[in-house]
């Protein structure tokens, strides 16, 4: 595991060598646009933080994790994870913000910290992404593609429990 | 957004209140701020290194590869829009940038792909329309850079471990997306 990044990091330079590449531009290039990435989320970080950050320290976070648990516990889903299932679909940035706070709280390699992660880097952000698209396309009649879409992300939450059960057993 | 964060604000500070913990709530929000800020800093170097690193794959013709690997499915998930040759690179483009996880470069392609499909709408989403946007609702992203950045951030020694989980999830939440879609077509127009 910890040759695992020296090798792949050699590897992708001596492909983008081989395929003659530009491959020290390319790597800038992409940075940049990482740091583009970044700067465009810290302000809604910087505002969406304190909103969780309250809601937690109120309790109300603990209320709202103990109303959705029967549920929850039906799929096999930590009960604690309850406000980013609310928020995933909605904001990809209060995701990440409740993300974040899930791993400080529980611990990056908890149960809840790696299914959070896992629930993030597996579904998107479904409300923008459908408004995107069909407001780029013109359509106000969106008919099956939000029941859909849903269903997906739905299915994501699910498997990312289990998946998280299946490969890291405590 | 405006009205869950202002509801988000809102309760807390009067759950706070009949809690007692009202102290708590008003300490939370000034840390939260601040630790907006160290999150993004601490995430930034490894989210930047990554980005470099798929450009550089893309460069490297990585993404032309793939493209050529995913036009056949996508011409059979999308035989009418596949009939028009830049329809069908569009689509392909756009798939092939999110399972690198460069949204930002996927989303031009998939907007023109969705615009280019629309032409025959008239305002009403066609099938193929929908399975585009479950498509990318769905993430299938091969490495969700962020994440990983967020885990090493918070001092996970091993941020990649949950690749497999990932990969497990999203094959299930796109097959399971696109199954719904297939059903719904068929049978939920009605109701909807």
């Amino acid at each position: 595991m910890n040759l695992l990044l020296p090798l792949l990091l050699s590897s992708v330079g001596l492909c983008g060598l081989w395929r003659r590449a530009d491959v020290y531009a390319s790597l800038t290039r992409g940075a940049e646009d990482g740091f583009r990435v970044v700067l465009r989320i810290l302000p809604a970080l910087v505002t969406l933080l304190p909103a969780v950050a309250m809601f937690r320290a109120s309790g109300a976070m603990e209320l709202l994790s103990a109303w959705c648990a029967p549920l929850l516990d039906v799929l096999g889903i930590p009960p604690e994870t309850a406000p980013l299932l609310l928020v995933r679909p909605i904001s990809g940035s209060g995701a990440l913000a409740t993300v974040g706070e899930l791993i400080r709280v529980h611990g990056v390699n908890s149960r809840v910290g790696r299914t959070a992660a896992v629930m993030l880097g597996s579904t998107e952000t479904t409300f923008y992404t459908v408004a995107v698209y069909f407001g780029a396309a013109g359509i106000r009649r969106t008919r099956h593609a939000i029941p859909a879409a849903l269903a997906a992300d739905v299915t994501g939450f699910v498997v990312a429990a289990l998946t998280v059960r299946l490969f890291f057993p405590e | 957004m405006s009205v869950i964060w202002t509801g988000l604000v809102t309760f807390a500070w009067i759950c706070g209140l009949l809690t007692g913990r009202a102290e708590a709530v008003a300490a939370a929000a000034l840390d939260g701020a601040a630790e907006a800020v160290t999150l993004c800093l601490s995430m930034l170097g490894a989210l930047m290194l990554w980005n470099g690193v798929m450009e550089l794959l893309r460069a490297a013709g990585l993404a032309a590869g793939l493209s050529r690997m995913f036009q056949p499915l996508l011409r059979r998930l999308f035989p009418e829009a596949g009939r028009d040759a830049e329809t069908l690179s569009a689509l392909t483009a756009n798939v092939t940038a999110n399972l690198l996880g460069l949204g930002n470069a996927a989303t031009p392609f998939g907007i023109r792909a969705a615009e280019r499909m629309s032409r025959t709408c008239h305002g009403a989403a066609s099938d193929e329309l929908c399975r585009l946007v479950v498509l990318n609702t769905a993430s299938i992203q091969l490495f969700p850079a962020t994440v990983a950045s967020l885990r090493s951030a918070a001092g996970c020694r091993t941020p990649l471990d949950i690749l497999p989980a990932v990969w497990v999830t999203s094959a299930a939440s796109v097959a399971v997306g696109l199954c719904a879609e297939y059903l719904l077509s068929r049978t939920g127009d009605r109701a909807l």
